[in-house]
């Protein structure tokens, strides 16, 4: 990179704005950073949704639709940095929808099984 | 003289080592926009003061058709000179040769001088600019990036390390950096991280640019792996002698004395701060009205900026700042600022630098995120820095010093010198809103006009105990001073401290919550 394209680049210097956050009953007027603003919610995680862990190839489907199975039974197989990662039900029940066929590539998260 | 001839030798030969990599090489490092590694120690140093060390070394690879290849001091540049006035080590890779490729002899060079700066206690500055372990040596070289590390841990808290990223420096050579005290970086020319983002791709298959991952605004905002940002490399060596002026040459060393000149008028200490404590103002103009010409030289200036670190003068001699900044995050104790100041709290005390707290919090920063992220463990590093710090360390508490952070921004209890209180300053477990809806929550819900009950409970409370003078009367404060004194009330304790000294417990090393 040269050092034209650095001086082209150079952001001009915006203060940012004042918001609000609330800490102790108390709201204070202050800036927010960056990083404050991108956290995620929390949110309680869905035990009856399978989704991929690592983006990967679905090797194998072992369930269908209907199929109803055992918490710990594995449902597909998801082959990843060269290792295959059987996926297992996480609860019992009953499979609602498979979202993935074989041979399918999955980014990270997507949905893979629902249980019903 | 009969050995003109050998001179010649001589000097031919240092020429062929000062070509680096070759015209070709260069003109690649320029086209990047970077200086070379000879250039760069010329910049940074006093003029006419490197005296090179190791110019000769080649390296001692065998294999791979290596044998065939001369890599002209085998790819890092050593040696010491002065930097005002003042002797340092320094040594820098040349990404000119083999890419500033790390073989054992190459290591052996920066091992040498390192050494020698420990030895003779004097700083150390290393210019990182390679391409990462030479893989034709094998683990020779894993060998090598061993040995430095052990040498920046061995010369930690004893001679001030520098770190300047000046170019790629990926994989395990990040952490010989990470193990020194700063990190400089500069915009579009630094660039770390331990896996690159081909790897990620692949692996992972995120798509990020090698800017976006490790570039330096990454490590100055996000990662706080930085400390020093700038737009070019001389602004960065501008930067690099501006913090030497404050350090002292190791840790049975003084900092240099500055010439003593009393603050700017423009800051004037009783109108920075508003009254009303929601409201937020810049904390680091409140230092500049205490300190010798109003000088701050702020450190991380960019990461976790809810907490203000950096060092000041004052009657001419180093002090270290710590204080909350109410303008980020209404000044609040987070995972991040936690580590930031309890790293900088560490390094004055190993230096033998007073630290001047500056407290101004509603306490820690509420939240699943950093809760899971290990706020309890982070926050601790706060207690263990101040508790452990046996340098002068005193306390001016502004507006709010409420709960736990009352008691880790080095208060009383954690053996703080000093403490001072401004007037409206309001020392409590928590903020009265938060007290009067606990204390008087029966009185509050039965009340016929709910919200008239709190706020004149809210206003109870604040007379009753959201003052200084509570904690005046415990002693845990030492003085209630007006804003205006606060730069004498300051000169004065760092004036009585200076002989200070305390024991503590034997032992080999305690165990902080890393």
């Amino acid at each position: 990179m040269s050092k034209k394209e650095n001086t082209l680049k150079k952001k001009p210097i915006q203060e940012p704005p004042l918001e609000e956050l609330e800490v102790g009953n108390v709201i204070y007027t202050t800036r927010l950073t960056t990083k404050f603003k991108s956290r995620l919610n929390w949110e309680r995680p869905n035990e009856r949704v399978v989704i991929a862990i690592i983006p990967g190839t679905i090797q194998k489907i072992m369930v269908e639709v209907g199929d109803r199975v055992e918490a710990g039974v594995p449902m597909l197989i998801l082959e990843a940095m060269k290792m295959r990662n059987e996926v297992l039900a996480p609860v019992a029940g009953v499979i609602r929808t498979v979202n993935v066929k074989e041979g399918d590539l999955v980014p990270k998260s997507h949905l893979l099984v629902e249980l019903d | 003289m009969s050995s003109d001839k050998k001179v010649q030798e001589l000097q031919k030969r240092r020429e062929q080592v000062q070509q680096g990599g070759g015209e070709q090489a260069i003109q690649k490092q320029v086209a990047m926009g970077k200086m070379t590694a000879r250039e760069r120690i010329i910049k940074l140093l006093d003029e006419g003061s490197f005296n090179e060390y190791d110019m000769f070394v080649e390296h001692e690879a065998r294999d791979f058709g290596m044998e065939q290849k001369t890599l002209h001091g085998d790819g890092v540049i050593t040696g010491t000179g002065t930097i005002g006035g003042r002797p340092v080590c320094i040594f820098a890779q040349d990404f000119t040769v083999a890419g500033g490729s790390l073989g054992s002899m190459h290591a052996r060079k920066i091992t040498k001088i390192m050494d020698h700066s420990l030895k003779m206690r004097m700083p150390l500055i290393g210019i990182n600019d390679s391409g990462g372990a030479r893989i034709q040596e094998g683990v020779n070289s894993l060998a090598g990036y061993g040995e430095i590390f052990f040498r920046n841990t061995l010369a930690s808290g004893v001679i001030p390390q520098i770190s300047v990223i000046l170019g790629p420096c990926a994989g395990g050579a990040v952490y010989s950096p990470a193990l020194t005290d700063f990190v400089f970086v500069v915009d579009g020319i630094s660039k770390m991280f331990i896996t690159g983002p081909e790897v990620i791709k692949t692996v992972l298959g995120e798509d990020i640019s090698m800017e976006e991952l490790g570039g330096a605004r990454v490590h100055s905002e996000t990662t706080g792996n930085a400390h020093f940002f700038s737009e070019s490399e001389d602004e960065c060596f501008d930067q690099i002698k501006s913090l030497l002026s404050y350090l002292p040459w190791s840790n049975t060393d003084v900092p240099a004395r500055k010439k003593v000149i009393p603050p700017l008028e423009k800051y004037d200490i009783s109108e920075i701060v508003p009254g009303d404590k929601r409201q937020p103002y810049d904390i680091r103009n409140v230092i500049r009205a205490v300190t010798d010409g109003s000088d701050f030289f702020e450190i991380q200036e960019s990461w976790a900026a809810n907490m203000v670190i950096g060092f000041g003068t004052m009657n001419g001699r180093t002090v270290g700042f710590v204080a909350n900044q109410p303008l980020v995050l209404a000044g609040v104790l987070d995972v991040d600022s936690s580590d930031k100041s309890a790293r900088f709290i560490r390094y004055c005390d190993a230096f033998n630098i007073p630290i001047v707290t500056l407290v101004d919090l509603p306490g820690y920063l509420p939240g699943v995120d950093q809760e899971h992220a290990g706020v309890i463990r982070h926050g601790a590093k706060v207690l263990y820095a101040y508790s452990e710090a046996t340098v002068p360390k005193i306390t001016v508490i502004i507006r709010k010093a409420y709960g736990g952070g009352y008691i880790a921004m080095n208060s009383r209890h954690l053996r703080a010198d000093f403490v001072f209180a401004w007037p409206d300053a309001e020392v409590a477990v928590m903020g009265p809103e938060g007290a009067a809806n606990i204390i008087f929550r029966k009185e509050i819900a039965s009340a016929e006009n709910p919200d008239a009950m709190r706020a004149q409970k809210v206003q109870e409370y604040k007379e009753k105990f959201a003052n200084p003078y509570v904690a005046a009367a415990k002693g845990f404060i030492d003085s209630v001073i007006e804003p205006g004194e606060t730069r004498k009330s300051l000169l004065h304790a760092l004036e009585v401290s200076g002989d200070k000294s305390v024991g503590m417990p034997a032992k080999k090393h305690g165990i902080p919550p890393f």
